[in-house]
């Protein structure tokens, strides 16, 4: 199944690093998620949109993971050559992933 | 209006979130809010030096370009209602803006304002002066001296509080860090002090929570079948109602547009954040990572346990300079063979900007409806378009060879492939922004108080 089915999330933007956040819908679905989007996982989606590192913080409280992703916006928001200047759109390449569903 | 008595809760109320945004919801707010407090943040990190630019043509400008329409809906009611104002609307010329709010108020037949200016984040002298490295590149700023247009460093809350103390009914600031535009009135209407860390924390998130609008009450959020929002045409924007403890209730004026949710808190909690446990503020390193958020009724949802740990030593500055010219152009191909007219109208531009040899620092090719947003790695296996629009962009150390750029786009009509249509093309001016860390020893904040 798609992430979306199971998160959202809102991207923003730093800089030349991105966040994007994902959010349960459902909190019970949160260590689910812990477990199998890991930054190997979400690594390998966004090959050549991310060039950097990626770092995962971890949300319990809110039921929510927190994605940097470094050197994702060429050069940053103020001299990208990117139509998307900010990146704004890549929250719904993230929540686009395939995830195992929840049993 | 005067100095706010200490409550059990205040309301604060966002009349912008950057600064284009909608006016009639700040207008709204005025009217049926209830608030003690209303704040417009309106600067993004390349705005100011925007504002500096129209400074340096006209000495009495340079600041928010929306400021009379502002002021012109909000000012009168605002002003009988007692809402106190606090906004970075004074953009690269807080003094000029606020002898403008005066004028302006007296037009408008309010003759009690009391306007404070908020300077001292303009600190281009010592940045120049000075011997720092950009955070980002590691470059030394000298090596960008005559090419650097604004150096503005992010104050925090007290200069804001200082004018709210003197009794201040519009507090205009330049470069001043966005969450600590609400932080100010809550620092001083609860009398917190400056190092306790946990409520300068929470402050942080209800600052942080409203600085963006709408995106709190339901803009940027609707996904349709997902999540569904009420009336975006009609977004009301948020109220924070705040307790002593900087415990907050984030919610809107009834039956305008939009929801307040526990999702939509919880996206605007993380926006533009990293390590939640250290967001870097002027006042405090916030930690967000112990929030919660409850819903407590319908556009009604309490949040808390913001916690903090002692601020910074030094104080993040954005320096903005001028970085050559962003020169583009578009070009659409429709219809069945749509997606090998456009790659084809792509190499035609590659070869054209080689045979006059025009000198590009860096190249994008773009396929917009295919590749423009993810790059082709993740276009790959995707179902082909029937319609594409070609869009190419470089940047150029020289207007002459950026305009070309947009020319060789252009000539596609009557040179390139078939059935090309609605070309464009745009050359644009780039203030590139990085940022240098200063002591906090270096700056010093200053009021001015205008009018009453």
């Amino acid at each position: 199944m798609k992430l979306r089915e199971l998160a959202h999330g809102r991207t923003g933007d730093k800089g030349d690093t991105l966040n994007v956040s994902v959010i349960c819908f459902d909190a019970r679905v949160y260590p689910h998620l812990l477990r199998h989007l890991t930054v190997e996982h979400v690594k390998s989606h966004l090959q050549g949109v991310v060039r950097g590192e990626v770092r995962r913080y971890e949300l319990p409280a809110i039921g929510a993971l927190n994605f940097v992703l470094e050197h994702a916006l060429g050069g940053g928001v103020t001299r990208s050559l990117a139509l998307d200047a900010h990146g704004k759109s890549l929250s719904a390449a993230l929540l686009d992933i395939d995830i195992e569903p929840p049993v | 209006m005067s100095t706010a008595t200490p409550s059990r809760t205040i309301r604060i109320g966002t009349g912008a979130g950057y600064s284009g945004d909608r006016i009639e919801p700040a207008v709204q707010l005025v009217e049926q809010g209830a608030l003690d407090y209303l704040v417009f943040e309106c600067l993004a990190e390349r705005t100011i030096a925007l504002a500096q630019q129209a400074r340096r043509r006209d000495a009495s400008l340079g600041y928010d370009p929306l400021l009379e329409a502002r002021w012109r809906a909000v000012l009168p009611l605002a002003a009988k209602r007692g809402v106190r104002i606090v906004t970075n609307m004074g953009a690269a010329n807080p003094l000029a803006a606020a002898r403008k709010t005066l004028e302006l108020a007296r037009a408008l037949g309010i003759d009690t304002l009391r306007i404070a200016a908020v300077t001292g984040d303009d600190v281009l002298d010592v940045v120049q002066a000075g011997d720092y490295r950009f955070e980002e590149s590691g470059e030394p700023v000298a090596a960008f001296k005559n090419r650097i247009v604004a150096a503005n460093a992010y104050l925090g809350a007290q200069p804001i509080v200082d004018a709210l103390q003197a009794g201040a009914d519009v507090v205009l600031t330049g470069r001043v860090a966005d969450p600590a535009l609400f932080l100010a009135p809550l620092v001083h209407a609860f009398g917190w002090s400056m190092d306790d860390w946990d409520r300068l924390g929470q402050g942080t998130v209800v600052g942080h929570l409203l600085e963006c609008a709408g995106q709190i009450t339901g803009g940027y959020f609707a996904d349709p079948g997902i999540k569904d929002v009420p009336n975006l045409a009609r977004l009301g924007f948020p109220i924070g109602e705040v307790g002593e403890d900087g415990s907050v209730v984030i919610t809107k004026v009834p039956h305008a547009g939009g929801c307040v949710t526990e999702a939509t808190c919880k996206e605007q909690l993380l926006y533009e954040i990293h390590d939640p446990k250290r967001y870097l503020q002027p006042d405090v390193v916030a930690d967000f990572s112990r929030v919660t958020i409850k819903q407590r009724g319908a556009d009604t949802v309490a949040v808390t346990g913001g916690r903090g740990t002692p601020r910074p030593g030094t104080l993040k500055t954005s320096v903005a300079y001028v970085d050559g010219f962003i020169g583009e152009g578009q070009i659409s191909y429709g219809g069945s063979g749509a997606l090998a007219r456009a790659r084809l109208a792509l190499d035609i531009v590659r070869d054209r900007l080689a045979l006059r040899g025009i000198a590009v620092r860096e190249l994008r090719c773009d396929l917009i409806g295919v590749d423009s947003l993810y790059g082709s790695a993740r276009a790959a296996n995707q179902p082909e378009p029937y319609e594409v629009r070609v869009r190419v962009a470089a940047r150029c150390d020289s207007i002459e060879e950026a305009v070309q750029i947009g020319n060789e786009v252009e000539t596609l009509y009557t040179n390139g492939p078939a059935g090309g249509g609605g070309a464009t093309k745009s050359v644009r001016e780039v203030i590139a922004v990085q940022s240098v860390l200063l002591p906090r020893e270096a700056i010093t904040p200053s009021i001015e108080i205008f009018g009453k």
